[in-house]
């Protein structure tokens, strides 16, 4: 049975929708400050280059021009201190892909900086570079990092795959691969740094991870974290992509500033956030499953390569968690995945919602598939045979608990998309053939293993006397909507009328480091720090009213009741606002600080095995697609999806996320394809780099089974990212029951389906 | 022209145009866009997401059609009637699509919120009632990362209802 909710649960208005409708919310460059000058960035022209001279020489005759920023400003250490380190703030001989900052203008305009960036003259000799992943990591590749071009490795092994594949009655190979995906916030990347007078930073940053921020600053200036101080801006959009390198464009800003003495912005344009920013790494991976007569999965092999750019910055975590889930949601005894992040001179990739699954979670569920064909079985009741439930073990030998719905997520997308009735390949109306096709997922809540020693959150809960509460966090508000969904948590265990309560963006000052944004772990984390620090203010708040309702002459025999900010008691009742003010009049403490640490895990880098998350949220999508046969072009006509994220904390707001993930998978699927050629990127903009529109919104059906998680806050788990990692093979998997083409790379573009369409034609 | 500005600054001449209802002189450079002059005279409702005319998040109605702010020279506003989000409504006093939006749950990061609220009054201008293909169709230049596109069409249709309501 439910407890009885007053605010979790509901759908209630969105905290911060208002002041943005009317276009009074202030994203970082709407910010100004007097005597704020601006800064741009210089960058290096080829995708591998010896530096041998930075000149400003003619850029200094450009009026308003101020200084040239290099690395020889920089006070503190030159890494950007962020996993391996291996990436300077400013390079000091060597730039490493194109479109790398090199230095740093400033000038009085955004416009002069600009002008004074291209003026600015960089004398390099070209160096022999690596652009393709694979090649990358060949004998004879050029070694761009380390001695092998390896950022990171990880395995998982379990029984003996070679034996149970010379077993397999059936088995199932393919190679497949994906192209990268660009966050395409609206909001590009940008900074203000504010010089302190005590030699200090305030640094204003649009960015999923203010602590992040924090760690490099401080870092860069070389200064203690406590004169620096991190500030949250409206955020427009992170995906990811403003995981890490806002502490890059922030520490760049903050260089400039401690040199000036002056504010600085650092604003950046659509094409170096493209050319610079992260991305969603591309992937390359060879799956190989196999079966028995039954039809029951016996083992899976998969070779997984990431081509992490020209640094390693989140590489080695998003390879991780590509590695854990590598085998898909199944029950199989025998596994061996063996992964690799390879360094090429490209734009470094790093976190983009689903962190390194969406890659291969397109290889493995394409090839599920293609099993369930071998074995002669319907996809959907091949899958049921072998997906996970409650107590079975996943591929790194980690039990599961009762928060498992997978199997049901699957019967409904079944029973709501009528799969049994469209599975059967239809004949094709005309030159239009319709197909479904379908997915499942697993995805790990929060860090896990490989990054616990980040799996952390604080809060901050001020009850003010007027009774209006703030409440501080870690975790940010990037358009998910962590203040709405953290404001009703803290209501609820307060008591607290919901529209009293306010939770701010982050300041790095308030409270402690507590991760970074990511890893759909911000109710989770969050809410269980915001309910630590409220948990003592409840009791207060609580005992004062069942005082004042004495005092009244309720009846003290009758349970005291409390709910949406009303404490009742035998007929007698009392609201928290007078609850609060005697709290005070008593002297009593309003404020507390809560922690909240996730449970350790168990997993082993070593083999693989062990407890790789603390908690798994799950997905099933069917996707219904058109193909037209002459010209390959597909569209997604509605995509029906159903997920176990724990308790639902806010439903409307749940269903955002949701429509917003699978359009951004689909968008990834069928349209999105940046180019490389010879190192320099082709299309670093939005008229050649396509996302999707209106004119290409699907219908979507969606659907919450709450299966509650007993460690999460009311119960809930994480919800970010899980909508869009199964929607990419959903899509390639109804294209082949539409039209008979299996597709093996991402995007599915109309002329990779033309093409099987001619070779489904010969057959 | 109305050249007040002028003589103040070399490169900088002045614009007259009506901004949310109010008579203007706008001190503008050449060759600069109107989104840069209206941000740069504190107008920060219209956004910059890539200034090449591609995303929508600048969008402003100029003679109460849109146009992209950033691909539109600031002169070519002279003596003409510029809204921007900050005309429509505030947080007191909303216009009917802002808040429709709201209550729809269309408003995610926000970002590209106020160009699409701009090209849905243009929209409910022209066609008091319109279908959900012509939404979709006032809508397809306006990008969203957040959402999946749903919850905007919903808020146009609810603020057609609640402005044909009105009279």
């Amino acid at each position: 049975m439910k407890e009885k909710l007053s605010y979790i649960g509901r759908s209630l208005p969105r905290k911060d929708a208002l002041i943005k409708a009317v276009g009074a919310a202030q994203y970082a460059d709407d910010r100004e400050f007097a005597g704020l000058l601006h800064a741009a960035a210089v960058r290096s022209p080829r995708p591998r280059i010896k530096i041998l001279s930075i000149s400003d020489a003619r850029a200094r005759r450009l009026p308003g021009y101020v200084t040239l920023v290099t690395y020889r400003d920089i006070k503190g250490v030159n890494k950007w201190p962020v996993v391996m380190q291996d990436y300077p703030f400013l390079p000091e001989k060597e730039a490493r892909f194109a479109g790398e900052t090199v230095a740093l203008v400033v000038a009085a305009t955004a416009r002069a900086a600009r002008k004074a960036a291209a003026l600015v003259e960089i004398k390099y000799r070209e160096l022999p570079f690596v652009e393709d992943p694979l090649k990358a990591l060949e004998k004879d590749a050029v070694k761009i990092f380390g001695d092998d071009n390896v950022i990171s490795s990880f395995v998982i092994k379990k029984g003996s795959v070679d034996a149970a594949l010379k077993k397999a009655a059936y088995t199932a190979e393919g190679e497949f691969s994906t192209n990268y995906q660009v966050h395409a916030y609206l909001e590009t990347q940008g900074a203000i740094a504010l010089p302190e007078s005590d030699g200090g930073m305030t640094v204003h940053s649009t960015t999923q991870c203010p602590f992040y921020v924090l760690d490099a600053v401080a870092a860069a200036l070389g200064i203690p974290y406590h004169k620096v101080k991190i500030l949250q801006t409206v955020t427009g959009g992170g995906f990811g992509g403003k995981e890490d390198v806002p502490a890059l464009v922030a520490s760049h800003a903050a260089l400039c500033a401690a040199k000036t003495g002056k504010p600085v912005k650092l604003i950046y344009g659509r094409k170096e956030d493209f050319q610079s920013m992260s991305k969603r790494h591309p992937g390359w991976a060879r799956v190989a499953y196999a079966a028995d007569k039954s039809g029951r999965i016996t083992a899976c092999r998969v070779n997984y390569v990431l081509d992490g750019g020209a640094y390693s910055t989140l590489s080695p975590i998003v390879l991780w968690r590509g590695t854990v889930h590598a085998a898909g949601p199944y029950k199989i005894a025998n596994v061996d995945i063996k992964t690799y992040a390879a360094a090429t001179n490209k734009v470094p990739c790093g976190a983009f919602r689903g962190f390194g699954q969406p890659q291969v979670c397109f290889a493995q569920e394409s090839l599920i598939d293609e099993l369930a064909e071998k074995v002669g079985m319907d996809p959907v009741q091949f899958r049921l045979k072998n997906l996970l439930e409650p107590g079975d073990r996943t591929v790194t030998g980690q039990k599961l608990n009762s928060s498992c719905g997978l199997k049901e997520l699957v019967q409904t997308v079944r029973k709501r998309s009528g799969w049994d009735k469209k599975a059967k390949p239809r004949a094709a109306a005309g030159d239009v053939a319709t197909g479904i096709g379908f997915s499942a997922t697993y995805y790990g809540v929060g860090l896990g293993a490989k990054g616990r020693y980040l799996d952390r959150a604080g809060a901050l809960v001020n009850i003010y006397k007027d009774s209006s509460v703030g409440v501080n966090v870690g975790n940010t508000e990037m358009g998910q909507g962590a203040l709405t969904v953290l404001a009703q948590i803290a209501a609820e265990t307060l008591n607290a009328p919901y529209e009293s309560v306010k939770v701010e963006e982050v300041d790095s000052s308030k409270v402690p480091d507590s991760g970074p944004t990511v890893a759909s772990r911000t109710t989770l984390m969050s809410g269980n720090a915001i309910i630590e620090a409220a948990a003592p203010l409840r009791e207060r708040i609580f005992k004062t009213a069942f005082s004042l309702l004495s005092a009244a002459g309720a009846d003290a025999s009758k349970k005291m009741v409390a709910a949406g900010g009303i404490f009742s008691m035998g007929g007698k009742s009392v609201d928290f606002r007078k609850v609060v003010a005697e709290c005070w009049f008593r002297r009593l403490k309003m404020s507390e600080q809560g922690w909240y640490a996730a449970p350790r895990t168990t997993f082993r880098m070593e083999d693989g095995q062990g407890d790789a998350y603390v908690i798994y949220s799950y997905s099933a999508d069917a996707a219904e697609v058109e193909v037209d046969l002459k010209t390959g072009v597909a569209k997604v006509k509605k995509i029906w999806a159903a997920y176990d994220v724990g308790r639902i904390v806010n439903p409307r707001l749940a269903v955002g996320q949701a429509q917003g993930g699978i359009l951004q998978g689909m968008s990834w699927a069928l349209y999105e394809n940046l180019i490389y050629k010879n190192g320099i990127m082709v299309n670093p903009n939005f008229t050649d780099y396509v996302i999707a529109t209106t004119a290409d919104k699907p219908e979507y059906d969606i659907t919450f089974i709450e299966k509650p998680y007993a460690g999460g806050p009311y119960k809930a788990k994480g919800m970010g990212e899980v909508p869009l990692i199964g929607v990419a093979p959903a899509v390639a998997n109804a294209i082949k029951n539409a039209c008979g083409a299996r597709v093996n790379s991402v995007p599915l573009l109309p002329e990779k389906i033309w093409k099987e369409l001619k070779k489904v034609a010969a057959r | 022209m109305k050249n007040s500005l002028l003589a103040a600054d070399k490169g900088f001449f002045g614009i007259s145009a009506a901004v949310n209802g109010e008579k203007k002189e706008l001190s503008v450079r050449n060759a600069e866009s109107l989104l840069d002059a209206l941000r740069r005279h504190g107008w920060k409702g219209a956004k910059k997401g890539c200034d090449t005319g591609d995303c929508g998040s600048c969008a402003v109605l100029l003679n109460g059609k849109p146009v992209l702010g950033c691909l539109v020279p600031a002169v070519a506003a002279h003596g003409g009637e510029i809204t921007t989000i900050e005309g429509l409504g505030s947080v007191h006093n909303p216009h009917p699509l802002q808040q429709a939006f709201v209550e729809a749950g269309a408003v995610q990061c926000g970002f590209c919120i106020p160009g699409m609220i701009l090209s849905s009054k243009y929209l409910l201008d022209r066609i008091p009632d319109p279908t959900e293909a012509e939404i979709r169709k006032a809508l397809d230049g306006n990008l969203c990362r957040c959402t999946g596109y749903v919850k905007q069409v919903e808020a146009v249709k609810n603020a057609a209802k609640r402005l044909k309501s009105r009279g």
